[in-house]
Parts: structure tokens; C-alpha cells; sequence
């Protein structure tokens, strides 16, 4: 009987090393450890074995069938994985296909321009004001100093819906609106982006374009101010090593006025952008007219300001390098689709 | 404003280059936009004198000539048909390379050597504006002086360089190159040397005698001075002279007439020359035009007047038309003896309206325009008066009259040095502020200062010359510019912190932009004005509201003729030219302005309604698994719904909409929503009219929307209610019934809403079905409907019963089937 044992641990062995799949096992299962298994059959004839010998055969028996579990636990396993692993690789699928389409929105580079901008002088306090497009000649010329045949009117060509209503040439207007708004409140401190309108159509000028206006009014507002403003300003928006020069010039609105212009990205080495000059011309500025704070209603010997204007057509040009303005109004999707 | 340097030194020495004044100019206000030089590439190009010219033997149309250049001989072969023997003209030695880009070398005429060539004055790039026709034409025949041998540069005088100057409206006053002097003399402190100007007449008579000025009109003209000159000697004026006219961008022409240049450049002063005999009695009236007066111009052109214009006239009949164009009767011709010379002073108003209403823009009107400096009228007449008898080209008849009927005191501007620091935030000392002063030729006074305290208050005299000098800013600017805007501090506001923050509008904009760009719509940017054929396109109705449009008046093309009452046609273009660039699949969006008046013409500002317009067109992009999603109405309904959930507006009720021209009548929503028992409209949404999609020249369907932007602003909110999650299981049950087609989903759901009552937890369409096994003119919808109640679990008989009174409504109300 011992040697009976024996002999069917090795068979199962063996056997075991022949099965594949999970089926097979199953047989190979019942073949040993089954109710009709080979095993059961010998337990059957433990009656023919003395009772003094019964005790070691059980134990035999019991050593047997927990080998023959083990060989089928460890068996079971690793037909699992294998499996696993057969059922990873059938599935497995070409990757490089297309993914799905995902719909894709973009905003308008000069929204994107105009949010960068928002975003910089929120950051410094400021606020967000708006005012028409069409708009009264008063708050488009007359209370921004640049009365009935001032010759800066000449400046812009307008165009008009009545002798006394037209088209804004510039946001100037919305600083007249800002400040009848806030007074007598201080500080002022509002930008204004929107669009504006001059007559004049060809490769660099677009009868419809956008600016942001800048304005600040409060006690001991100095030209220092205004330097420092749009030098922080210049570094957000163009990049931390840049530098900044103001050059005097005349706007109706202000005085001192200076145009500003910020380093170019070439270092200064001269480039196509800049004309070789070094520096690229962006803003017009200058510390708020008297007569131009006496429309908004602040007392001029009392309060200062300084205002600023910048074109975003120019600075979406510089920023994404677009060389014909025209691309941002042909709204062509595989122009648009870049940004 | 052309400046040559040259000219330039005659009354200030600057001590340095072309370049770094230029820089220096920029830097302190008088932006030096070039520096201009007219010698590039001339420097092989001499003065060469013909000793022989003889016909070509081989050729009829080629001279052969041999030319001197001083060391040298030249045997040079020429087409040209102007050059004598004894001439002297520009000769291009061989190996000059011209500023056209001609390269000069020893070429071969029918059997002739010739070496270099005879230069025109193209070949020489000089400017056309600056010479004569005649000079045009042919070899350039050079001034009988030439010195043979000279460069052409040199003896041209194209060797000096010219500052071309960008002025501001603020700084007429450099128009005069006296003016510019000034400026150089106060950025760099060299001193400054102006005409001393001495007349020296001759004859008998005076002029006070011969001439009378009369102005009645004295509000458009404020002086008339003027001078007579007898003996004309017309000839052409110095070379000196013209060379500093061509400088200046101007074409000699005579010497009466260079000199009246030559002073309008040097002292901004335009002064115009009448042939005395043709003035009836010597007098000038200087008077508005009556209606309807006419007058032939200089250039021949007859001309109607009204009393906007002023006229300068004898007793008869206007003579020129003031500061603008003399006119053709009195012009001075051959036989012109005698000249008045008028200098005067009319007000820039005046002389833009009559320059714009003829159409005539001249050098002196638009001097007039900027204004000139009404204190120097006599000077520059002088300094005319002085050129002339200088030059030998008349006799000045002693005396002069000098009409000046209202003069113009220097502006007095008190300042405190105390406050332009304040303003500039700088530290500049009372003694720097009065150095600057002094360099501008500013003077200054200054108050007595307190024991032990600094000067603070004085005054400054701005000469007339600069009238933009108006008070203590106009100052700090000067002294700013001068000190260097460089040297100012920088510095940031300092006051009272404030937030930055966006108003709910703002914010509301951000958030529908989000939204559409979250969905795949591309943002676009049309013009607020539009073409207004549109309208036609449209097809929108004579009648019709959106017909009174506001026009605008000086559009530059039909495509600015009308102010936008919608976004759509914008879009519609867009989608047009996008289609016939092959891009046919489009979702774009667009917020901005449209304009509605109130009532026309216009008195009063115009209603600017934002909206939030949309157009998609095709279908989204397709992957390769699967089947394309249309950009259909449903596609965009389930773009609004995003927009009104991401804004968090709900009840909307939609409603057919018929009224708009340019959609399918049948395709077409409107978006309502009444509350607190007010209607507020939100806009529509639906398929372009075939007619119109037809009149865009566009094959596929696009669908639009345009949404009101103030009532979106009104009925968004910030945050949604919240409610607490049900912990209660819920039940889901199906039903599929059978409907007329006409009977709308909403009026469905309205019913599954309103029975259901607080057990409905939610409903959701899951299938509409019309075809096979449903008789036609039916479909059959189904709906998955969840029951939930807050705070027990439903019973399956709860949930029964709420269901079967759903069926019973639907069938009672609607008709609805069960199957
Ligand atoms: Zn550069």
C-alpha cells in the first residue's frame, strides 16, 4: 500500500507535467483527489491494513493528498497567469492610431492680448472700464483738450455718423467717463480696452483697431509713476530683462507727454522687428492734462494723473510674430487655429 | 521739415555729428525721423568739361566727345542730343557704380572706345521735385562756374546732410530752421547766431504812399504788412540758395520767388508777391469772399467763393484767396516791374476750412494752418526786403505799411520749481530749472525767496514763437526734456491700496467665452461697421426694425456704410470666405457691439446691444471609428444649454420662432424666460433661410445663434442652490408611447414634470422613432423616468401609482399611446 502512495504521488507528478488549460487540470483533479480518484480508492482499503499500522498510513495518506494539493494550487496558478497573459496580448491594439477628436475652441489672439493685458494691471489694482463705440464728439475730442479745429485733430481722420456723433478714434474717451464715475472718490485707476476707428485702410492700418487705455488719478501722482508703471508692465507682458525709454512727444491729452519704446527681444544686437534700432515703439503716454482733469471733474491743483495708450494689433504682431496685420481680421481657421 | 546741415550752421555750430544730433534731437522731443544723404555712390563722378564734341562717323544719334576732368582726358560716346561744346556735365569715370546700380566701364560704339559716361539727372538719383523740367532731360548741363575735376556731390551740393524731422502738431515753430537752431543751440548749449536783419532802399516815394491795407475782417486776419519793390531784375537766384531750397526739398525757380521760399523755410513765414500794377489803386482789402465770388487761382482753376473764405482783394475783385493761392491776374510774370510783397498773419481756422473746400493744400497754407508766430510778420518781410537788395534783384522803396490790429503779448506762466518736481517726481534745484530756461531763451523772473529758504515761485515770458507754452505743465515738460527724461526716477504709485477685480458683466463675458472655446468654437473678430447689403442678403423686410440701421457718413468703401445691427451677417461672411478657402466644418463665435438707434438721424447716442453670436456650419471633425457628429440645430441647442447651465440660468422656455427673415421658419427658436411675471428675451437660435444661405453663395446649412448679452448679465448667477445628495435608493422606470409628430417633446416633458411632482427625481429622452410599425404622422418617444423621495425608500407601489398617473395624463391630455 505504501509503495501504492508512492507511486501515485509520482504518476500525478507527471501527469501534471502533460496538463494544459484549466480543463485539463480539472481532469487531472478528479483522476486523483475525486470521489472515484485513486486516492479515495486506497482510503476505501484502509480496512484491509492492521490496526497498528492504520495510524502511520493515514498520515502517509494525508501527507500524500496535501502533495498532491499543493501541485494542484501551484499548478492552478500558474495557468492563471499564463492565461492572463494570453488574454493581454489578444487584446492588446495599435497604438499609433489617431486618438479620439477632441473639439477644439481657440480664442482670438487679440482677446488673448487684451486678457494678458487685463490680467497685469488687475494684478496691479486696477479696474476694467468700458465705454461706447459710438460716441459724442465732447467726450471724443472736446474734453480730452482738442477743441473745434485744434490741428491734433488732423491726427485722426474719423468717421462720423452726425457733425456731433462718430466712431471713437481712440479709448481716450472712456477715461472722461471713468472719472465722471469715480469723483470725487480717489484714486482713479481703471484700464480701458476696446475698439476704436480711424479712416484709414492699407497694409499697416486697419479702419478698425483695438487699444487699452490706461489712466490713473490720485494725490502725488508723479511722471516717476508713470516710468515705473509701464516698466513693470513691460516686463510682465514681454519678459524680465527688458528695459524701457521714454521719448518726449506731444499727445492733446497730456503734458509732459512721452512715447515709450521697449527694448527688442534681440538684446539690442538690431533685428528685423526692431529695424536694427534696438528698440520697438509701443506705447504713448504722459502725465494727464489739466483741463483734461477739470472735464472728469478733479481739481487740478489738488490731484495729478497719468495716462497711457498702447495698440493691440502691434502688440499681438510682436508677441506671435504675425508680419500682416489684414491676418487678423481675414479670422481664416488656419490662421486662427494656432493660437 | 527738412533741415540741411549746412544751412543749419549758419546759425548754430551743433560740435558733433549728423548722427548723434539726429539722436540728441529725438531724445529731447524733435523726433529726427532720417538722416538724409543724396551722395551715396556719387564719388566717381566728376565735373567734366567738353572741350570736342563731334557726330559719331558711324553712327547718326551718337556724339563723341572728349571731355577734361582736370588731370585726365576722356573720350566719352553719348546719346544725348543737349550737350554743346563748352559745357560742363556730371561725367561717371569708369569704375563708378551709379545709386541706380549702373556700373561704369570702357565699352565699344561702332569701333569707338569710350571710357565712362555722361550722367542725367536720374542717373544721379537727384530728386525730381528739386529741378527743373528742362534739367530733366538729357546730360545735366552743369552752371558755367563748375570747378572741372570737383565731385558731383560737392558741386551739386548734395554732400551735406539733411535731418528729416517728424513734428509734433505742439512744435510748428520748427518749421522755421531758425526755430530748429534755437532748439540744437538749447539741447547742446552751443550759442546761437540769428540774421541781423538790415534793409537797405533805395528810390523815391514811399511805399505808405503807394499802397493801402485795409482788413475788415480782423477776427480771420490779425496783421498785413507789406513792402513794394521796384526794378525787378528777374534772373535765377544764387547757387547758395537753391542749394539750400533742394536741401529743403524745394525747386528753385527765380530769384523773387526762391527768396519768398527761402524766408517762409528760414522763419516759417509764408509771404506771397502780387505784381503791383495789377492791384487796382495799390489797395488790399483784406475780407470774407461774398457768395458766390470767383476767383482763377495760380493754377488756372476757377474757383467759387463763399464767406467761410477769406479773400485778399483790391477794390474790385479778390485777388488771392488768403494764405492758400494767390491768384492768376495778379501773378508776377516777365513783365512784372514793380512787386507788393505781402506778410501777414491769418488764423489757422480759416485758412484749414478754405484749404479743405478748394481741395488745395499748399506749403503756405499748411504753415498758416499750424500757425505762425504773429509777432515776426515785419521781420520776415524785412529779411525778404534785406535778400533783395542783397542780391541785386530790386530796389525796396523805402518805407512800409504794417497793419497789425491785434497784437499778441508773450503768455506770462507763473510756476513754483516745487510743483514740477512734484509732478515730474524729481529733485531738479531752482538753478538748473533757470539754466534750462536760459538755453530755451525763456526768460525767467523769480520771487524773492523767504530768509534761508530756496527760490520757489517765478515766472516765465514764452516767446510767441511757442505757443504751445501755455502754463507750469507745458514747463515741466520743457525742463523735463531738456534734464532728460532718462534721469527720471522710477517709481510706482504709492496711495491708498485697491483691488483689481471684474465686474459681474466682465465676468459673465469670461464665462460664456470659456464655455464656447470649451466646446470647440473658435473666437473671430468682424468690423462693427458692415457693408449694408447685408441687409439685402438678409432679406430682411423694408419694413422691417432691423432696416434702421445707422448710416455712416464718410464711410472709405460700402464696407463701412452702415453700423452692424446683428453679428450674423459678419459670421455669414466669415463662414463664406472660410468655405471657399476649403474649410468647410466651422463652430466660430463673436461677442461685441450692435447698434440700434433710437431714433434717425441720430440725436443721441445709439443703443450698443453686445451679443454673443455663434455659427456652426458641416460637421465636428470626424475620428476614424466612428460616424461624424453634425453641426446641426441640435448640436447648437446643446451648446446654448451649456452656455445657460455654465451660467447657471434655468427655465428657459423656447419657443418657434417665424418673425426673422434670414431663418428656416421652421428650423428657428426663441429663447425666453419669464420671471417675477416680466418676459426677458434671451435671443434665437436656428438654420439660416435656404434664400439666404443661396444669396451667401454657401452649400452647406449653417446654423446661428445670437443671444442677448445684457439679459444673460441679468439672469446669471454666480452659484447654483445647492441640495443636499438624496441617501435613498431610487427606481428607474421606462415608458415608450406613441404621439402625433406635431405634438412638441416640451409640451411632454411639461406634463412628466408637473405629475410627477416631488417622486420625480429626473426624466431623460432616450429615443425618438418614426418609421416601421408606427403609422405615419406619429412617433414614438421613450423616456427613463427616476423616482426618488429625501427621506424614505419609495415602495414599488409608490412608485407604481406615480407612474400610471404620468401614462393617464399623457394619454388624457396629450393622446399618447401605450403599448
Ligand atoms: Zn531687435
Amino acid at each position: 500500500m505504501r509503495e501504492q502512495l508512492e507511486r501515485i504521488r509520482l504518476q500525478a507528478a507527471n501527469e501534471l507535467q502533460g496538463v494544459e488549460g484549466t480543463e485539463a487540470l480539472q481532469d487531472w483533479r478528479v483522476r486523483y483527489l475525486g470521489k472515484k480518484g485513486e486516492l479515495t480508492q486506497i482510503l476505501r482499503g484502509m480496512g484491509a491494513v492492521p490496526a497498528e499500522e492504520r495510524p502511520a498510513m493515514g498520515a502517509l495518506v494525508n501527507e500524500v493528498r496535501a502533495a498532491i494539493e499543493f501541485m494542484l494550487e501551484e499548478k492552478s496558478r500558474q495557468l492563471k497567469e499564463k492565461e492572463k497573459q494570453a488574454r493581454l496580448a489578444s487584446e492588446a491594439i495599435d497604438i499609433t492610431l489617431p486618438g479620439q477628436v477632441a473639439l477644439v475652441g481657440s480664442k482670438h489672439p487679440l482677446t488673448l492680448v487684451i486678457d494678458e493685458i487685463k490680467q497685469i494691471f488687475l494684478g496691479m489694482g486696477y479696474e476694467i472700464a468700458e465705454g461706447p463705440e459710438v460716441e459724442t464728439d465732447y467726450y471724443n475730442f472736446e474734453a480730452l483738450n482738442l477743441p473745434q479745429d485744434h490741428p491734433a485733430r488732423d491726427m485722426q481722420d474719423s468717421f462720423y455718423i452726425t457733425p456731433d456723433i462718430l466712431l471713437r478714434t481712440h479709448t481716450s474717451p472712456v477715461q472722461i467717463r471713468a472719472m465722471e464715475r469715480i469723483r470725487p472718490q480717489l484714486p482713479v485707476k481703471v484700464i480701458c480696452p476696446g475698439r476704436v476707428f480711424r479712416r484709414d485702410d492699407d497694409a499697416t492700418h486697419s479702419p478698425m483697431f483695438h487699444q487699452v487705455e490706461g489712466l490713473v488719478v490720485d494725490k502725488n501722482i508723479t511722471f516717476g509713476d508713470l516710468r515705473g508703471t509701464l516698466l513693470t508692465f513691460a516686463r510682465q507682458m514681454f519678459g524680465p530683462e527688458r528695459e524701457i525709454r521714454l521719448r518726449p512727444s506731444f499727445f492733446p491729452f497730456t503734458e509732459p507727454s512721452a512715447e515709450v519704446d521697449i527694448s527688442c527681444g534681440c538684446g539690442g544686437s538690431g533685428c528685423r522687428v526692431c529695424k536694427g534700432t534696438g528698440w520697438l515703439e509701443i506705447l504713448g503716454s504722459g502725465m494727464v492734462h489739466p483741463n483734461v482733469l477739470k472735464y472728469g471733474g478733479y481739481n487740478p491743483s489738488e490731484v495729478t494723473g497719468f495716462a497711457f495708450g498702447m495698440g493691440v494689433e502691434r502688440i499681438a504682431m510682436l508677441k506671435y510674430g504675425i508680419d500682416d496685420m489684414r491676418l487678423l481680421y481675414e479670422n481664416d481657421m488656419r490662421f486662427l487655429s494656432q493660437f | 521739415m527738412r533741415v540741411s546741415l549746412e544751412w543749419l550752421g549758419e546759425y548754430v555750430n551743433p560740435g558733433m555729428e549728423a548722427a548723434d544730433l539726429g539722436e540728441k534731437l529725438t531724445r529731447s522731443g524733435i523726433a529726427v525721423e532720417n538722416i538724409l544723404r543724396r551722395d551715396a555712390r556719387l564719388d566717381q563722378v566728376v565735373v567734366g568739361h567738353i572741350d570736342v564734341i563731334e557726330k559719331h562717323p558711324e553712327a547718326d544719334r551718337l556724339w563723341v566727345c572728349s571731355v577734361n576732368t582736370g588731370d585726365r582726358q576722356y573720350t566719352v560716346v553719348t546719346g544725348a542730343q543737349n550737350v554743346r561744346q563748352g559745357h560742363k556735365v556730371p561725367v561717371a569715370l569708369p569704375g563708378a557704380k551709379l545709386p541706380k546700380g549702373v556700373e561704369i566701364g570702357e565699352a565699344a560704339f561702332r569701333g569707338i572706345k569710350s571710357s565712362g559716361m555722361l550722367c542725367s539727372a536720374e542717373e544721379l538719383a537727384l530728386e525730381e521735385k528739386t529741378i527743373s523740367p528742362e534739367d530733366r532731360e538729357g546730360i545735366l548741363i552743369l552752371d558755367k562756374d563748375a570747378q572741372v575735376g570737383q565731385p558731383i556731390a560737392q558741386a551739386l551740393g548734395l554732400d551735406v546732410p539733411i535731418l528729416e524731422l517728424e513734428l509734433t502738431p505742439n512744435r510748428a515753430d520748427c518749421l522755421a530752421v531758425i526755430n530748429v537752431a534755437r532748439e540744437v543751440s538749447a539741447i547742446t548749449g552751443q550759442p546761437l547766431q540769428l540774421p541781423d536783419v538790415k534793409v537797405v532802399e533805395k528810390g523815391e516815394g514811399r511805399t505808405e504812399e503807394q499802397v493801402k491795407v485795409t482788413i475788415e475782417d480782423s477776427d480771420l486776419c490779425g496783421r498785413y504788412a507789406a513792402r513794394l519793390f521796384t526794378n525787378l531784375r528777374p534772373g535765377p537766384s544764387p547757387l547758395w540758395m537753391q542749394r539750400r531750397l533742394q536741401a529743403a526739398g524745394m525747386r528753385p525757380i527765380n530769384n523773387i520767388v526762391d527768396i519768398t521760399n527761402y524766408v517762409m523755410l528760414e522763419m516759417n513765414h509764408p509771404l506771397h508777391a502780387f505784381d503791383y500794377h495789377t492791384v487796382k489803386d495799390g489797395h488790399i482789402v483784406v475780407r470774407r469772399a461774398r457768395t458766390g465770388e470767383k476767383l482763377v487761382t495760380l493754377d488756372g482753376q476757377e474757383r467759387e467763393l463763399n464767406s467761410e473764405n477769406l479773400v485778399i482783394a483790391d477794390p474790385e475783385k479778390a485777388i488771392a484767396l488768403a494764405g492758400v493761392m494767390g491768384g492768376l491776374e495778379t501773378e508776377i510774370t516777365e513783365k512784372t516791374t514793380t512787386i507788393l510783397l505781402e506778410a501777414a498773419h491769418f488764423y489757422p481756422a480759416s485758412v484749414r476750412r478754405t484749404a479743405r473746400q478748394v481741395g488745395l493744400r499748399s506749403e503756405a497754407s499748411q504753415r498758416f494752418e499750424k500757425g505762425v508766430n504773429i509777432n515776426t510778420v515785419k521781420l520776415a518781410m524785412d529779411r525778404a526786403a534785406e535778400l533783395v537788395a542783397q542780391l541785386g534783384v530790386a530796389d525796396v522803396v523805402p518805407g512800409y505799411v504794417d497793419n497789425y490790429l491785434r497784437p499778441t503779448e508773450p503768455v506770462k506762466v507763473p510756476f513754483r520749481a516745487s510743483r514740477i518736481n512734484a509732478l515730474l517726481g524729481t529733485t531738479i534745484k531752482p538753478e538748473q530749472m533757470e539754466d534750462i530756461f536760459q538755453r530755451l531763451q525763456f526768460p525767467v523772473q523769480w520771487e524773492a525767496a523767504t530768509e534761508g529758504e530756496q527760490r520757489d515761485a517765478g515766472i516765465v515770458v514764452a516767446p510767441t514763437y511757442r505757443p504751445d507754452i501755455q502754463g507750469e505743465h507745458d514747463l515741466a515738460e520743457e525742463v523735463a526734456r531738456l534734464y532728460g527724461y532718462d534721469r527720471i526716477p522710477t517709481t510706482l504709485p504709492q496711495g491708498k491700496t485697491t483691488v483689481g477685480q471684474r465686474t459681474w458683466p466682465q465676468t459673465v463675458r469670461e464665462k460664456i467665452i470659456d464655455a464656447l472655446v470649451g466646446s470647440g468654437f473658435r473666437e473671430v473678430v468682424t468690423f462693427s461697421f458692415i457693408n449694408p447689403r447685408h441687409l439685402d442678403r438678409l432679406a430682411i423686410p423694408a419694413e422691417d426694425h432691423l432696416r434702421q440701421v445707422i448710416p455712416v457718413q464718410n464711410p472709405l468703401s460700402e464696407e463701412q456704410g452702415i453700423l452692424r445691427p446683428t453679428i450674423i451677417p459678419g459670421l455669414l461672411e466669415l463662414a463664406a470666405r472660410n468655405a471657399s478657402r476649403r474649410i468647410p466644418d466651422l463652430a466660430i463665435f463673436e461677442l461685441g457691439g450692435t447698434f440700434l438707434p433710437k431714433a434717425l438721424p441720430l440725436k443721441e447716442l445709439p443703443d450698443e446691444a453686445w451679443k454673443v453670436s455663434a455659427l456652426v456650419m458641416g460637421a465636428a471633425p470626424v475620428h476614424w471609428s466612428g460616424k461624424p457628429q453634425p453641426y446641426d440645430f441640435y448640436f447648437l441647442k446643446g451648446i446654448v444649454e451649456k452656455l445657460l447651465s455654465a451660467l447657471k440660468i434655468k427655465g428657459v422656455t423656447w419657443s418657434r420662432e417665424t418673425e426673422l427673415s434670414y431663418l428656416h421658419p421652421g428650423r428657428a427658436a426663441r429663447l425666453q424666460i419669464t420671471q417675477d411675471g416680466m418676459v426677458f428675451d434671451l435671443g434665437y437660435m436656428g438654420e439660416v433661410h435656404p434664400d439666404v444661405r443661396e444669396a451667401y453663395d454657401l452649400a452647406a446649412r449653417p446654423v446661428v445663434m445670437e443671444l442677448d448679452l445684457s439679459a444673460l448679465t441679468l439672469l446669471a448667477r454666480a452659484k447654483g442652490d445647492y441640495r443636499p445628495l438624496h441617501r435613498f435608493p431610487s427606481t428607474d422606470r421606462d415608458m415608450a408611447m406613441v404621439l402625433p409628430v406635431a405634438v412638441p417633446a416640451g409640451q411632454v416633458e411639461a406634463v412628466i414634470a408637473e405629475v410627477g411632482g416631488n417622486l420625480l427625481e429626473r426624466w431623460r429622452l432616450f429615443d425618438v422613432y418614426q418609421g416601421n410599425q408606427i403609422s405615419a404622422g406619429f412617433r414614438s418617444l421613450a423616456y427613463t423616468l427616476r423616482y426618488q423621495a429625501p427621506d424614505r425608500t419609495l415602495t414599488d407601489e409608490e412608485v407604481n401609482h406615480a407612474h400610471e398617473s404620468i401614462k393617464t395624463a399623457l394619454m388624457e391630455r396629450l393622446g399618447a399611446q401605450f403599448r
